[in-house]
């Protein structure tokens, strides 16, 4: 064993943490490449940190705002039908608009090309069980964006072996039986568990719903409406104040919100 | 092959607040300190800033600040019938990664634990008998007392600036505080928390019943405050993004809010992040440790000689470096022999929810220690003869947040789904109030850590395996539990309730505690812990282990206030060793 000196020292360029969860690969905007930059040149004095803290004024690690339109994972007939099933699983209705007009499908889309579509951050080394015990969790090999196009597809085949239509054309009552059914575990699919299939949309359009809309999802701030959640505000020492009395400010986002103005 | 670095006075693995801490007191003194830290550096201002710190799907259910199960995870199995399988995705808890460890993300619930706490075994057959004691037990009373323990308790609150209102100062019972807690010398550093309706309607109801509620006490600080290492600190503003985020208001408690600001400009000591030590280094004879190995982010190996070793990391990831270092013997619960991995422990979760009427609880306005709690039955504050069981469970009435993708509760019946499920969560947000019991776990022969046989990290070494389930006592104890919870939700003025049974088996999905103790305990008998009372190995009297893996059994409290004077109550250890090197108790 050689002894090595302080040479040592951050000769190699700092690799500074993944991609956050919002992060596309393709809408990269000019904030995130900013903030790369500087992650890049401050890398040696963060590895290694001795006598000042080594953060940067500015420096943060914002995600990649989504930007609607198109789809970067899904199929047109993918994209419609999910677009049909998180209509069913939260409409719009008297109490506001639903999953689709919220845009939980282009959440979905943009979820599925980032880290989480392929499972980047969990433990995928095998074996793989075939038989794990229930309270064993998450043990399939398939990642979310696997789950998603073989489930889709084995859902669509289930349609028009089925009903002679495809998911989409079927009508909003025929589409709630099969979706109990898939939540049940009551019908079976070739090649995949309708269960999954179910769980996997059902999760992931309650986060679409919910989260900031940053992500795509919850346009206009329809599910913290629903609610009253006021989202990002961060400062609620007047409501602490004020016990059991309504909260009547609008939400916020970590953009702000549509009154403010294109930002 | 490893290459090799200076010596250094001190090699600290994990820099979280047990490795901050002693960090910063050795390097005062003027040794020369290294800290390796597996995750990358953290600050406030960069990577818990107000603009980005708000993001429930980011933090909360990607897991973005959280250690990686592709880098470490555990297996699990239930007993040891059965075959452990990984935790690929966490669940049930959820270790932290990087420098401030779980003391960036945690709550902050801030507990000393009781005076019977720390004699559990003796104080249990001294008052009801052996019988009372579990079948397959292993519990056994801690090595240091709570007195032994009170300035140590005193010295952590102070430098979290914990929050609070004394119940027992010197002996005399304060009015407002909890009545069931060991004497103190001081009145906490800043005031209690302000608490919301529920948390009124609580009060009110456990005092009527003859209870004793008392606000909480809370790492996210009531007042702005200024701690002994000079550390300044901002008023929480309940923004309700405690639990699982950093805290862009340095209102939080911290090893980033409290202790890195101070240790940074000692001179001698440095941090190397994204370097993970594989194992402690030991002598030919096994009887010292030299230093440790550590692979660095692009894969390089290195070797850190040190004179002292301080094994800082997470509870769990400190009894898997000793088994893959050799440190102690490892647990075998056929022969129940051996002592690394054995006495793993857990905590139980049990309550009630109440569904309320015309009322407003505004859940998002709320930190992660708000909550009133009460202490009439934990511990052994209450005659467990009837009950035939041990332990107890610290009960409260809180809400962390309302942030939605998580917390959209809606009444039991409710489809998962469609405009029934849309109109329920929307009329539920508001007036959902529930009463949780965190309940003790008692240690047992069949509960404890050892390496799994086929499952690797990456890095190739073995990763450690679990093996728990909750035995019949904690059942009974969380279930009795949840019948008080339920009396208290109902006395509040719910309309409805809903008891919630502790889930068995325990099932690694749904989170429940990161409270993991154990597997490295300490104790006065080498041949049933791995450290003596001064935390001091056994085996390698240079290595000296921090954390909740040295807790004999757990309690039903939050561990850190514990974990925080251990590490002082250690750093005096260690200062003792330094002037004279061996062990400090001989065995």
């Amino acid at each position: 064993m050689g002894e090595v000196g302080d040479h040592w020292h951050g000769k190699k360029p700092y690799r500074r943490r993944e991609q956050p969860p919002g992060h596309s690969g393709v809408t990269r905007r000019s904030l995130l490449a900013t903030a790369a930059l500087l992650i890049t040149t401050s890398g040696v004095s963060a590895r290694v940190v001795t006598k000042v803290l080594p953060w940067k004024p500015n420096e943060a690690y914002p995600v990649t705002p989504v930007v609607p339109g198109g789809y970067l994972f899904f199929t047109a007939n993918e994209a419609a039908m999910v677009d049909a099933f998180v209509d069913r699983l939260i409409p719009t209705d008297e109490l506001g608009p639903g999953a689709k007009d919220s845009g939980v499908t282009t959440f979905i889309d943009r979820q599925l090309t980032g880290p989480y579509g392929g499972h980047d951050w969990l433990y995928m080394q095998g074996p793989f069980s075939k038989n794990p015990l229930p309270t064993q969790g998450l043990q399939s090999p398939l990642t979310p964006r696997q789950q998603y196009r073989q489930g889709l597809a084995a859902l669509e085949a289930h349609c028009t072996a089925t009903f002679n239509r495809g998911f989409v054309q079927l009508s909003a009552d025929e589409q709630d039986k099969l979706i109990a059914a898939m939540e049940k575990g009551e019908v079976q699919f070739q090649g995949f568990s309708s269960k999954a299939l179910f769980t996997a949309i059902h999760t992931n359009a309650i986060e679409g719903y919910f989260a900031d809309p940053i992500y795509g999802g919850n346009r206009d701030m329809a599910g913290w409406k629903l609610v009253g959640f006021p989202g990002a505000r961060y400062d609620y020492r007047d409501v602490i104040d004020n016990p059991n009395k309504p909260y009547t400010l609008p939400p916020v986002g970590m953009q702000g919100r549509p009154a403010w103005g294109v930002r | 092959m490893a290459r090799r670095l200076p010596r250094k006075d001190v090699v600290i693995v994990g820099l979280g607040w047990t490795g901050s801490i002693l960090a910063y007191e050795l390097a005062r003194t003027g040794l020369d300190v290294v800290a390796i830290e597996r995750g990358p550096w953290r600050d406030t201002a960069s990577d818990f800033n107000i603009g980005t710190a708000a993001d429930e799907l980011r933090y909360a259910v990607r897991q973005d600040i959280f250690l990686r199960p592709k880098q470490e995870t555990l297996t699990m199995r239930n007993n040891p019938s059965q075959t452990a399988l990984p935790i690929r995705k966490w669940g049930s808890f959820l270790p932290g990664n990087g420098v401030g460890g779980a003391g960036v993300h945690w709550n902050g619930q801030t507990w000393r634990f009781l005076p019977d706490d720390f004699r559990i075994r003796s104080h249990m057959i001294e008052r009801y008998g052996e019988g009372i004691l579990p079948e397959g037990n292993h519990i056994q009373d801690w090595p240091v007392s709570y007195d032994d323990l009170e300035p140590y308790y005193d010295k952590f609150e102070r430098v979290a600036g914990i929050s609070g209102k004394a119940g027992n100062l010197k002996g005399e019972i304060q009015a407002g505080g909890n009545p069931f807690e060991g004497a103190r010398a001081h009145e906490y550093p800043t005031p209690p928390m302000k608490q919301g309706y529920q948390q009124e309607l609580f009060t009110k109801a456990a005092t009527n019943m003859g209870l004793h509620p008392f606000p909480r006490p809370s790492a996210n600080l009531s007042a702005a405050y200024t701690n002994p290492y000079g550390c300044s600190m901002a008023p929480c503003t309940y923004c309700g993004f405690c639990e699982w985020f950093g805290c862009a208001n340095y209102s939080k408690s911290s090893p980033q809010t409290c202790v890195l600001p101070a240790l940074i400009r000692e001179p001698s000591f440095e941090a190397r992040t994204e370097c993970e030590v594989t194992k402690v280094n030991l002598t030919v004879d096994g009887k010292m440790a030299t230093g440790v190995t550590y692979v660095d982010a692009d894969g390089e190996e290195w070797e850190q000689p040190g004179d002292l070793v301080l094994v800082c990391a997470f509870a769990l990831f400190n009894v898997r470096l000793l088994l893959l270092s050799g440190i102690g013997k490892p647990y075998d619960p056929v022969k129940d022999e051996g002592v690394v991995g054995r006495n793993y422990a857990y905590q139980t979760g049990s309550g009630s929810t109440g569904f309320f009427e015309d009322v407003k609880f505004n859940p998002f306005a709320a930190a992660g220690s708000t909550g009133v709690a009460l202490d009439d039955y934990n511990s052994d504050n209450f005659d467990h003869g009837p009950h035939g069981f041990v332990g107890g469970a610290s009960i409260t009435c809180a809400h962390t947040n309302g942030r939605p993708i998580r917390y959209h509760p809606t009444p039991k019946g409710t489809p998962g789904w469609g405009s029934a499920w849309k109109k329920a969560v929307r009329d539920s947000y508001q007036r959902v109030a529930n009463v949780g019991a965190q309940g003790s776990v008692m240690s047992y022969r069949n509960n404890y850590l050892d390496l799994d046989p086929t499952y690797k990290d990456a890095l190739g070494r073995p990763l450690m395996r679990m093996t728990f389930d909750y035995q019949p006592n904690e059942q009974k104890m969380a279930n009795w539990m949840a019948e008080r919870c339920d009396e208290i939700a109902k006395a509040m003025g719910a309309k409805a309730t809903q008891i919630n049974k502790l889930g068995v088996p325990w099932n690694v999905v749904p989170y429940q505690t990161t409270h993991n103790t154990g597997g490295a305990v300490m104790g006065n008998d080498p041949t049933s812990s791995v450290l003596n009372r001064y935390l001091q190995s056994w085996d390698v009297p240079n290595v000296f282990v921090m954390g909740a893996s040295a807790f004999p059994q757990n309690a039903g409290y939050n561990p850190t206030g514990t974990v925080g004077a251990l590490t002082y109550w250690g750093l005096d250890a260690i200062l003792n060793y330094l002037k004279s090197p061996g062990a400090l108790v001989q065995r």
